[in-house]
């Protein structure tokens, strides 16, 4: 034990004394936080949007000014002619173009039909696909609106509540997502390079010809790297809450519990790259460069999980940080106790388990 | 020129003697290529749905099996307790639960009037809205038809309606990878761009061969060049194979000339391969380099709008993707392979490009000191 403590001991003076990485890896959690908290969102807003009205009469106008009052809507440019839709596509800004035919309102009123004609740029599908609906929705409204007081025979009312974010909330959805990619980047890089940094400079040697285990040279790199992440758990989690607004509507003993066994998860994968690489650059390399995006598309903050193919859906389930979005969501959103997440805490033990033995397995008491 | 031809020759030395470097370059960008463009589908289908029916009618199993008829909608599961529902919801097995009162039918037929309850998961706002739209859509449908049934048409005076009709144009079929793939290559390519240089420079002062490259006569220049074309021509490579599996694995031919896409590529590499020398000349140690670079490279990616538009940022946000040049390239990308856009359309962000890398070049000559 005494040993064990002594090996602990001098892995907190060596991060200790690199003030300056230090210094990085605790502020970088919070600065990313800060950013992408506040700019990632996957709502549609403020999106720019030209008209092309040919018939300019009384409905054409009010329907212009409902879609320019919609938070949704910026109307850039107005058209002249069918010709131009595709020179404002061309440029880029434009993501929607509202076509009302001539006579509109005529139309309207004398034959009770009218055709609006929204042209979206497709070429990202998400906006195009959200914007349509929205523009859909307000022309609708218009529609009930106007046809009010013609009360129709057999009519269904619908009711519709929005549980758990009524206010649609685009960080509610986003912020969970973000706290899982940053732990799990941060904490995976901050082992990666611990091994091999000893294997560099050559103080490897020195530890291997002394008596400790192998697994008590992990434990004892680990620990450490536990407390700083601690540290990062608690700021990340105050601004979530302060800063960023999102409730913790759920237990937050339970939340702080998971959270450090998905960071020990982290920290053990990264001891994996440890020591089964050689060099400093190659363990960064594969901790962040070859980690990001599939952290970032596969744990579906981004994309939802059950769009994708069979062999990813499967291989998703490998990424811890799919389990800890998850854990969080209904933790901190839902309010929810154990008893809905018991299998996502079991896969992430066991994962951590997995992990810590393999690491091990791969320590090599040897030098090459 | 001879000074630059003998440096251009040993970092390529340099660069193909160390076979996990290139690993990186080509191995890493082409799986990744290859499977994540797979796991982009935003697309909102297959929406989970609990049905808690209390009626049991002939009209409550109509309706159910309209919905489930639409393909948007996935029966998860049909009960009487919305307790049962609720539970679905919390344990992240359904999204929407849509409630039939008892009477539903009766009241509808006798009172002319009837009443659903809907409840959305909202964690996921955009997804909420749109799924709750689709229903809605289907309801209105439904409860049309059955006026239709009960109501003799001509006596129906036709209602008034707005038709609406849309056209998804550049991608028609509303296919998720037009759009990512060209974004990706982007991505990947900056990734390995900008951090293969900002190790470079900064690997030779911790080996210690920096200072014998600050004892011959070369200029500061003719260095830094030295260092830039390798990879130049490196990334261009990447970006070739790169538009090569769009093609053959996603079908993706650009529309635009591959001509503007390496044009602008070439001035877009000079700026990222820049920023990482810059990198490089301002740092000690790999470790710091590596982690400037990524904590950069970070924020250029996510806010260089491959996943979430840049427009619904909020202001001192679009402000950062100003000087963002990840931004600038997938815009270009996707205008060119999409849109079929021409240098004339993409000219400011070249432009912009340009000052860029002049600027970041300039600066890291200018840091570049031969004294220690």
């Amino acid at each position: 034990m005494k040993q064990f403590l002594s090996f602990v001991k001098k892995e907190f003076f060596h991060i200790l004394r690199d003030r300056q990485t230090m210094f990085i890896l605790l502020g970088m959690p919070i600065v990313q936080i800060i950013i992408f908290g506040f700019a990632l969102t996957n709502e549609v807003k403020n999106a720019r949007i030209a008209v092309l009205d040919n018939a300019k009469d009384v409905a054409t106008l009010s329907l212009t000014q409902e879609l320019e009052a919609s938070r949704y809507f910026e109307i850039d440019n107005y058209l002249h002619s069918y010709n131009d839709v595709e020179a404002v596509f061309r440029k880029g800004k434009i993501k929607l173009v509202v076509i009302f035919p001539q006579r509109f309102n005529q139309d309207l009123l004398h034959l009770n039909k009218a055709q609006v004609q929204l042209v979206a740029d497709a070429s990202d599908p998400n906006v195009a696909n959200t914007l349509t609906n929205y523009a859909r929705a307000i022309i609708m409204d218009y529609q009930d609106r106007i046809t009010q007081g013609r009360k129709l025979p057999y009519t269904i009312n619908t009711e519709m509540r929005m549980l758990y974010n009524p206010q649609l909330k685009g960080s509610y959805s986003m912020v969970p997502g973000v706290m899982a990619m940053v732990l799990m980047l941060v904490c995976t890089m901050m082992t990666a390079i611990t091994i091999v940094k000893e294997k560099e400079l050559g103080t490897m040697e020195i530890m291997l010809v002394s008596p400790v285990r192998p697994l008590k040279i992990i434990v004892a790199k680990a620990i450490p790297y536990l407390i700083l992440s601690i540290v990062n758990i608690s700021s990340i989690l105050l601004l979530s809450v302060f800063v960023l607004e999102v409730p913790i509507n759920g237990s937050l003993a339970l939340l702080v519990f998971e959270s450090i066994l998905f960071t020990l998860t982290c920290l053990a994968f990264g001891l994996l790259i440890s020591s089964t690489t050689d060099s400093q650059q190659t363990a960064m390399f594969i901790s962040l460069t070859g980690m990001f995006l599939p952290t970032i598309m596969l744990s579906g903050f981004m994309f939802p999980i059950e769009n994708m193919p069979f062999p990813l859906r499967m291989l998703s389930n490998a990424v811890p940080a799919k389990w800890y979005y998850s854990i969080v969501r209904s933790v901190m959103i839902k309010g929810v106790g154990l008893a809905s997440v018991w299998k996502e805490t079991l896969i992430l033990t066991g994962m951590m388990i997995f992990l810590l033995i393999l690491s091990t397995r791969k320590f090599k008491i040897r030098l090459a | 020129m001879r000074t630059l031809r003998f440096l251009l020759q040993k970092e390529f030395r340099q660069i193909f003697r160390d076979p996990s470097i290139l690993r990186i370059i080509f191995v890493i960008p082409i799986v990744q290529l290859l499977v994540l463009p797979w796991a982009a589908d935003y697309e909102i289908k297959d929406i989970r749905l609990s049905i808690v029916d209390r009626d049991h009618s002939s009209y409550s199993r109509q309706l159910i099996s309209k919905i489930t008829a639409s393909g948007y909608f996935k029966l998860h599961r049909y009960t009487i307790s919305y307790e049962q529902a609720l539970l679905d919801m919390e344990n992240d097995e359904a999204d929407l639960i849509l409630e039939i009162p008892a009477r539903f039918e009766t009241d509808l037929v006798k009172l002319n009037e009837a009443g659903l309850f809907m409840a959305i998961n909202a964690i996921n706002g955009v997804k909420a809205n749109i799924g709750g739209a689709y229903l809605r859509i289907i309801l209105q449908d439904y409860n049309q038809e059955v006026r239709m049934k009960w109501i003799q048409l001509p006596r129906f005076s036709p209602e008034l309606t707005i038709q609406v009709t849309n056209a998804n144009w550049y991608n028609p079929h509303m296919n998720y990878k037009f759009f990512m793939v060209p974004g990706i290559l982007v991505i990947l390519l900056t990734m390995v761009g900008a951090n293969l240089a900002a190790l470079n420079i900064v690997k030779e002062k911790e080996i210690g061969t920096i200072e014998q490259i600050n004892v011959t006569p070369i200029r500061k220049y003719h260095f830094i060049l030295g260092k830039l074309i390798p990879f130049w021509v490196l990334g261009l490579l990447v970006l070739t194979i790169g538009l090569l599996i769009a093609r053959v694995a996603y079908g993706i031919i650009p529309l635009g000339s591959l001509f503007v896409i390496f044009g602008f590529a070439a001035v877009y590499l000079l700026a990222v391969l820049g920023l990482g020398l810059l990198i490089s000349t301002f740092t000690s140690n790999q470790q710091q380099a590596m982690l400037i670079s990524f904590f950069m490279m970070m924020i250029f990616i996510l806010l260089g709008g491959l996943y979430t538009s840049i427009e619904s940022m909020p202001v001192w946000a679009q402000l950062i993707t100003k000087i963002n040049p990840v931004a600038y390239f997938i815009e270009v990308m996707r205008m060119v392979v999409l849109k079929g856009s021409g240098f004339a359309d993409i000219l400011p962000q070249m432009l912009t490009i340009l000052l860029f890398a002049i600027v970041v070049n300039g600066w890291a000559v200018y840091n570049y000191k031969k004294r220690s």
